[in-house]
């Protein structure tokens, strides 16, 4: 290069360049700016080698850290665990009462099994565990599959009519109407009689008709006053509370067609300890026997 | 003068300047995205993945129309907070007959890729009718509209051509039946069942999915997209230790 071109109001060296009499001043880059991009560089280098990095022919260079995103969440978990180790293990160990009877692992329990309701239930429950139509209020003391502990855990355990558990629970109510079981006749009848015990306003007509019926085709699952069977699943029909709708109407729809619920089965998605600690909480909302 | 002080030449041709810049970020390109080609752990060795059916295929099509891919992820990252929620960790190998993958990037409803099996049929109906009737406090829109559009068969054939040309393994025998598998797999009564369950497998859910039977609506297809998604691959054959990256 040729000698340095110095412009004569700040003193600053130019680039040479020069447009219309404007020079260029060629001010140096901060040191300190300077000084931070050769470090980056210094850091890039020791990054590449601590962690997984170079694509190579077979697979990536590990680095000599051995990070893997999957390898920490293992870490992460199974810290997790051995950090509640104590207590997960008592109720690996223990049965559901056993839990229920402790106050250390009932406390436990309960707080878990709420965050895990908060998960997995609220869809089907609802956020308050009020159930919707279809899905059973866990609230109250009116069960399908029975409401002490061991009940509760199967349930949840193997789910209800969850094809994919072969200890699922499981049980079919006829259709009465549409497999012409009874005719339309007979089936009014019978949902008389259903208003009746459960002291709805009826015909007391029909219902005369109705009773015999009701014997004869229902009482062996919903027993002969209708206060239904948890080992069957089938509803307490002479209460007040109603899986679908408490009306003539409903009635007669559920049993010309049933409707049948379903529920997943949480032991193979959440584990047993999950399903335990659900269980505790469940029975502790207000309706556990 | 080095060649340092050359760039006055790529700096006065457009051209050149042009050409140049692209090599520059094709080795960008080549570095990053080219090795994960050839890599032979990009893509897990897993049991028990296979290519959609020809009805969850369509599903599958229902959902990327109606764009559920803007609220919805399928991609359970390997953080404790996301595994104790949605289950395992999303697998490469889970994702690797999507064309295009359904990861998203924005969560306005939950993670799907784990959603099968999770609710019942008539849950996903009533929810896809109306959401608040089973969550008061969803924001998701509803797709009633499902339920009464029958889906359209008459193309799910070249959907799986498509998807073959991209490299999904469908068999010849697989796409000379989509039309009769897609049918068969509402329908467990039909003696084209059989040949589905052949074709794809003893896993495959075959049922009237939205609880009708007069016309196969797009609400069966959706349902049967969503009962499948995360339940092909068997997570306990699957090792977590030589699949650590």
């Amino acid at each position: 290069m040729a000698e340095k071109k110095i412009d004569e109001i700040s003193g600053v060296e130019t680039t040479g360049h020069e447009w219309d009499g404007i020079t260029e001043l060629n001010n140096p880059l901060p040191r300190w700016w300077l000084w931070t991009m050769y470090a980056t560089i210094i850091f890039s280098i020791g990054y590449v080698i601590y962690y997984p990095a170079i694509p190579l022919i077979t697979e990536e260079t590990k680095g000599i850290s051995g990070i893997t995103a999957r390898g920490e969440l293992m870490k992460e978990m199974a810290a997790h665990k051995a950090s509640k180790a104590g207590l997960v293990a008592k109720i690996e160990e223990a049965s559901v009462e056993e839990i229920a009877g402790d106050t250390e692992l009932k406390r436990f329990a309960l707080s878990a099994g709420s965050s895990l309701f908060k998960v997995n239930c609220v869809q089907c429950h609802g956020s308050g565990a009020q159930g919707a139509p279809g899905y059973p209020n866990l609230n109250d003391d009116d069960w399908l599959w029975g409401g002490d502990l061991d009940a509760i855990y199967i349930s949840i355990a193997h789910g209800v009519r969850y094809e994919q558990d072969d200890d699922t629970r499981t049980s079919q109510m006829p259709a009465f109407g549409k497999d012409e079981l009874l005719d339309r006749g007979q089936i009014a009848s019978i949902a008389e009689h259903i208003l009746k015990i459960s002291d709805f306003e009826y015909d007391a007509e029909k219902e005369k008709e109705g009773a015999p019926l009701f014997a004869e085709n229902c009482s062996a699952c919903h027993g002969k006053d209708g206060k239904g069977n948890s080992e069957f699943g089938a509803p307490n029909l002479a209460d007040a509370l109603w899986l679908y709708a408490g009306n003539r109407q409903a009635i007669i729809a559920q049993v010309n067609a049933p409707k049948h619920g379903e529920m997943p089965a949480w032991n193979s998605r959440l584990g047993d300890v999950a399903v335990k600690q659900l269980t505790v909480y469940v029975h502790n909302l207000g309706g556990g026997q | 003068m080095s060649i340092l002080d050359k760039h006055g030449i790529i700096e006065r041709s457009p051209t050149l300047l042009f050409i140049f810049s692209l090599v520059v970020v094709s080795i960008g390109g080549i570095v990053e995205i080219a090795p994960l080609f050839y890599l032979q752990n990009t893509i897990e060795k897993v049991e028990g993945m296979r290519p959609y059916t020809p009805l969850e295929l369509a599903g599958r099509n229902v959902y990327i129309r109606e764009g559920c891919y803007l609220c919805h992820s399928q991609m359970i990252r390997p953080f404790r907070d996301e595994v104790e929620r949605y289950g395992h960790y999303s697998l490469a190998a889970e994702s690797m007959y999507d064309h295009p993958f359904q990861w998203g990037s924005k969560r306005t409803g939950p993670d799907l890729a784990r959603v099968g099996g999770r609710y019942s049929d008539e849950w996903h109906v009533r929810h896809l009718n109306q959401p608040r009737d089973v969550v008061p406090e969803s924001i998701m829109p509803t797709y009633a509209f499902l339920k009464t559009t029958p889906v359209e068969i008459k193309t799910i054939k070249s959907h799986l051509e498509a998807n073959r040309t991209v490299g999904v393994p469908y068999t010849d025998d697989m796409i000379a039946n989509a039309v009769r598998d897609l049918k068969a797999q509402v329908d467990p009564e039909s003696d084209d069942a059989d040949g589905l369950i052949e074709r794809y497998g003893e896993k495959v859910s075959v049922r009237s999915f939205d609880g009708e039977n007069k016309v196969i609506s797009e609400m069966d297809a959706l349902i049967a997209y969503l009962q499948m998604l995360g339940t092909l691959v068997d997570l306990n054959a699957y090792q977590a230790n030589p699949n650590l990256r």
